[in-house]
Formats: structure tokens, C-alpha cells, sequence
């Protein structure tokens, strides 16, 4: 076993004792991953695996070092992505995503990506008729 | 200030590129000629084409530090670069079959499952599948 590994086994007997814990947040995130573009609130991903809100936010942050709506806000902005790649509109793919507002999604998609949607689009499409043209 | 460019040591440019670009499949960049037979020679992800770029920096034939600090770290299994997979274990069976070699296979760790390979270039590379 190598140094690396060793300080693994160390660090994974350290910080990740509870497996039953650790399944249960995964299972939340990847409730989030395929209901992305509905309307998520805590008090629904608390129901996911009956774990109460407060202490679902807690343990999502420590498990993967950001919360429940921060990855959420990730995973619309990165899905939103794909559809302006393919040249659906800003507005729909705002809507596609979940967001129910246009404002407060260009608003995070600039903060996300240093681009508001309307640019990203333009630039994904100019690029893709590039590959196209040549 | 933006993330552009992650630099990987490597002994010999050339096989870097093809153990990065033929096994890994990564794209090819830049190739610029320097100095000495040296080339600035950076790669893309497929997916990512206008992502970070990765730089096969011939630093340890330059700059004795580097190496020893390469060796040290091939020597204690670290790995100092870690590439982003969406599955862990068709990326470990396919790499195998390339004869690529792990020093850790693909084992959960918290909300991770990650693996180690030897880049053949003097490095230890770590893949990681977020669950």
C-alpha cells in the first residue's frame, strides 16, 4: 500500500464513518440531478430520505462542500447550457431548466458563466455553423 | 483572473502526447516549437474545447527540483492531477483494455468513486466520478 493510499484509508475511517448517512445525501443529489427542471423546494428533498431540512442542508454541505440549492442552481445553469448549444431560445431554455424567472436566470447564468445567455447562444451557434462550414 | 491552463511534468513531450491524446483522448491545441527542441504543447478535453487547457511541460529535464519532486510523488502513489469522469468503471475497464496501469481501482470514497493511473510520463493521475 502506498503512502497516498494509506492516507486515504485514514481520511475515508475519519470523515466518512456513516455510509447509511452518505447514501441517503447521494440519493438527494441524484433526486435533484433528475428533477431538476421542476419545482424543488427543501421541504420536498427533506421527504426524499426523511431527513429534516435544516439538518439536509448541514449534511449536503459537508458532504459535497456546497448546499442543496446551490447545486441545484448549478445543474439548471449547466443543463441551460446544453439547450442554447442546440439553439433553443433563452427564454425557453430558462423555463426547460426550472427557473421561473427570466431575469433572476440571465442574472445567474452571467454570474455562472461570465456570459448572459443571449451571448453564450450567439457564440455555441457562430461555432457550430464554423464546424458545419468547414 | 480565470483558470486556463493546468501544467502535467512530463520527461518526454512526444509520448506524453500520445499516451494523453491515443489512450486518454484528449485534443491536441497548441504546438508551438520553443527553445532546445521543446514545444509549448497544450490539449483540450473533447467535450470541453474551449475549457482549461493542459500543458506536457518538459519541466523535469530543466529543472532538477521538479523531478525530484516528480519522483517523490510517483514514489508515494500521490497523485498531484485529477481528471473529472462520468463512469468510473467503464473509464477503468476501457483503460485497462489500453493497458493502462492502476495503482488504485475504482473504490468509493464519500460522495466520490475515484482511481489512480501511472501516466507513463512520471506521473500518478487520479480520475474521479462524482455520485
Amino acid at each position: 500500500m502506498t503512502f497516498y493510499e494509506r492516507k486515504l484509508k485514514r481520511l475515508n475511517e475519519v470523515l466518512y464513518k456513516n455510509q447509511s448517512q452518505i447514501d441517503a445525501i447521494i440519493d438527494v443529489k441524484n433526486y435533484i440531478d433528475c428533477n431538476y427542471e421542476t419545482d424543488l423546494n427543501l421541504d420536498l428533498l427533506s421527504k426524499v430520505r426523511f431527513i429534516s431540512k435544516y439538518h439536509l442542508i448541514r449534511l449536503f454541505k459537508k458532504y459535497y462542500g456546497l448546499t442543496p440549492r446551490q447545486h441545484l442552481i448549478d445543474k439548471r445553469i449547466q443543463k441551460s447550457k446544453e439547450h442554447l448549444t442546440k439553439g433553443i431560445t433563452v427564454t425557453e431554455a430558462c423555463f426547460f431548466v426550472g427557473f421561473s424567472s427570466l431575469s433572476s436566470f440571465s442574472a445567474l447564468f452571467k454570474t455562472k458563466t461570465g456570459k448572459t445567455p443571449s451571448q453564450f447562444r450567439k457564440e455555441q451557434l457562430s461555432r457550430n455553423d464554423l464546424v458545419y462550414d468547414s | 483572473m480565470k483558470v486556463t491552463l493546468i501544467s502535467i511534468p512530463v520527461r518526454d513531450q512526444e509520448q506524453a502526447l500520445q499516451f494523453y491524446t491515443e489512450k486518454l483522448g484528449f485534443i491536441k491545441k497548441l504546438d508551438t516549437p520553443m527553445e532546445g527542441g521543446n514545444r509549448w504543447l497544450t490539449l483540450v478535453s473533447p467535450e470541453w474545447q474551449d475549457g482549461p487547457e493542459l500543458l506536457l511541460e518538459p519541466a523535469p529535464n530543466h529543472f532538477e527540483p521538479c523531478k525530484v519532486f516528480q519522483d517523490a510523488l510517483m514514489e508515494a502513489g500521490f497523485p498531484y492531477t485529477q481528471f473529472d469522469v462520468d463512469n468510473i468503471d467503464s473509464e477503468y475497464e476501457r483503460l485497462t483494455k489500453l493497458d493502462v496501469e492502476f495503482s488504485v481501482k475504482p473504490t468509493q470514497m464519500g460522495t466520490v468513486k475515484f482511481a489512480v493511473f501511472n501516466d507513463t510520463c512520471g506521473n500518478n493521475i487520479q480520475l474521479v466520478e462524482k455520485l
